[in-house]
């Protein structure tokens, strides 16, 4: 293929990005930092300065590692279990982790509102069970929209780490545990170490995905606990403050960035560890 | 090898799996309440929630624009995605690699993000109708499941057959249509699915892209929970995941649930 078809096969797709997806960026950028007192980044010293604004940031980062960790911690064993069955038991059980991920996050999210709302299933259970009397405050809480965040994305880290769990061979396991150690310890010496990529490429896509979200912290947060998406919408629709909006966008874009080169960077370091074979 | 699978392992996977299935469980079970507001268990047992939906104007036009909206935006993708996939398959030169992280970088960019930068660069600076910087959003969103899917099925397309085809004479356009597309059709139909599913599924882009007469289904459920507690969205609930259901058995039945793992 020479080089005027292969540019003339990407155009398309190149004008598409750079007309509505490079330029609207970059018009957002040039808001931030384009002040009445000229080229500055003091609308970024106001955000990291302010602590209603840092209350946010350090809301939705809190709310992203937690979701991630438990993710993980879930995801691990469970997706080391399905790697073991056997190949009928293993498409059903692959196809239950899939079905979530293919429904709505608004109808997934909507669950957790009839689970975790004054009238709902947990609340009407302790009621009858009288294990209180009044009902809890479960719902618009950092600990609903974390709750929500780990039923959204535990199916993408046991996905993540099926096909990774898949590829180790049993025998390394028989082998760790015919020298004598036992079942946890084989697991944490041997299928641990194997699975790392796979749990990284997972924690990327989870951490990720619980920093952006918007849907679940919308509904299971409501109007006083924000996070950065939630707060861009009311900033930009409800205040109608653009520059703030615009400010909240670009952080949030670097952030993401920042978070996938470090995982990435740290995913580099292990295989090449992995490689000198310590 | 079951023996490897000792009780606590057995015992948090059966933890997890209720813990995924169980919410799915209880909202369809809500769907069918007598009641005038959500209750668990349910009382009595009732249609009226989808005879409710299927009433709603708001929520049958919402449905048919949503479905409208993933079907343009996956065919756009794919007529764009497909080539640039092919070039970047076939074309191994210095800043291949930019280009593809390139075509991959919508998903760098939140949801959220997008939906806002696209409506004030589109909507409010250049004038452009709500539904075409909605589109243009949605097939963002998608590009990058194209390239990813098509690309790596691209790569599974021995080179050599193509080289046969044009020595044979087929023109080069001939031989992309006769000997590559045929080779791929598994990758597209996959890339298809997920890209559609997840442009109908979307709601952070479309959030800001919404507004009078233009409005998704997703976003259209987002503000009817904001002012009603009532079952009709545990019925609309049912309804998707019925269709969701029909889906998967249909890829399973001929690609392989592994298609939908994207």
């Amino acid at each position: 293929m020479n080089r005027k078809s292969y540019l003339l096969l990407m155009s398309p797709g190149l004008v598409l990005l750079l007309f509505f997806l490079v330029a609207p960026i970059i018009k957002i950028l040039t808001t931030t930092v384009i002040t009445p007192q000229g080229l500055s980044l003091s609308n970024y010293t106001k955000f990291f300065r302010d602590s209603y604004y840092m209350a946010i940031f350090v809301r939705t980062l809190k709310i992203a590692i937690v979701t991630t960790l438990f993710c993980a911690l879930l995801g691990i064993p469970t997706a080391y279990f399905i790697s073991l069955c056997g190949a009928q038991k293993k498409k059903i059980l692959l196809s239950v982790s899939v079905f979530p991920l293919l429904t709505n996050s608004v109808i997934r999210s909507f669950a957790w509102i009839n689970i975790l709302g004054k009238n709902g299933v947990v609340n009407s259970l302790l009621l009858q069970l009288h294990l209180i009397k009044s009902p809890l405050n479960l719902l618009y809480t950092d600990f609903s929209i974390t709750m929500g965040l780990i039923y959204l994305f535990l199916p993408l880290m046991i996905i993540s780490l099926v096909g990774v769990m898949d590829n180790i061979d049993p025998s390394f396991m028989e082998a760790a545990e015919s020298m004598g150690a036992n079942r946890v310890r084989a697991f944490m010496k041997v299928i641990f170490p194997l699975s790392l990529s796979g749990i990284i490429v997972g924690s990327v896509l989870v951490f990720t995905g619980s920093l952006t979200a918007y849907t679940t912290p919308q509904l299971l947060g409501g109007n006083k606990h924000l996070v950065m998406s939630t707060f861009i919408y009311q900033k930009a629709m409800t205040i109608g403050d653009w520059t703030g909006a615009s400010v909240i966008a670009t952080v949030m874009i670097i952030t993401t960035i920042i978070v996938i080169k470090l995982l990435n960077m740290l995913a580099t370091k292990l295989d090449r560890r992995e490689k000198d074979g310590n | 090898m079951a023996t490897r699978k000792n009780t606590p392992l057995t015992i948090i996977a059966i933890i997890v799996f209720a813990f995924l299935i169980l919410p799915l469980v209880i909202i369809t079970i809500t769907a069918f309440g007598g009641e005038n507001t959500i209750v668990f268990p349910i009382k009595s047992f009732s249609l009226k929630w989808f005879a409710n939906v299927f009433n709603s104007e708001t929520f049958v036009t919402s449905f048919l624009l949503s479905l409208k909206l993933a079907l343009l935006a996956t065919v756009l993708a794919l007529l764009v995605g497909i080539p640039a996939a092919y070039a970047l398959a076939r074309h191994w030169e210095k800043g291949n690699t930019f280009l593809k992280s390139f075509f991959l970088s919508p998903t760098l960019v939140p949801g959220i993000v997008l939906g806002f930068a696209l409506f004030q660069f589109l909507i409010i600076i250049l004038q452009i109708p709500l539904f075409i910087g909605l589109l243009l959003g949605h097939f963002l969103t998608v590009l990058p499941y194209i390239i990813r899917i098509v690309g790596a099925s691209m790569e599974q397309v021995d080179i050599s057959i193509e080289e046969v085809a044009w020595s044979l004479g087929c023109t080069k356009p001939k031989a992309f249509f006769k000997v590559v597309l045929p080779n791929i059709s598994s990758g597209i139909t996959s890339a298809f699915m997920l890209a559609f599913i997840n442009s109908f599924n979307n709601i952070p882009v479309s959030m800001f892209l919404t507004g009078p007469g233009v409005s998704t289904l997703p976003t259209t459920l987002m503000n009817y929970i904001e002012y009603y507690y009532d079952p009709t969205v545990s019925a609309v609930s049912v309804i998707l995941m019925l269709a969701t259901i029909a889906i998967m058995y249909l890829v399973e039945k001929t690609l392989g649930i592994g298609a939908l793992l994207g």
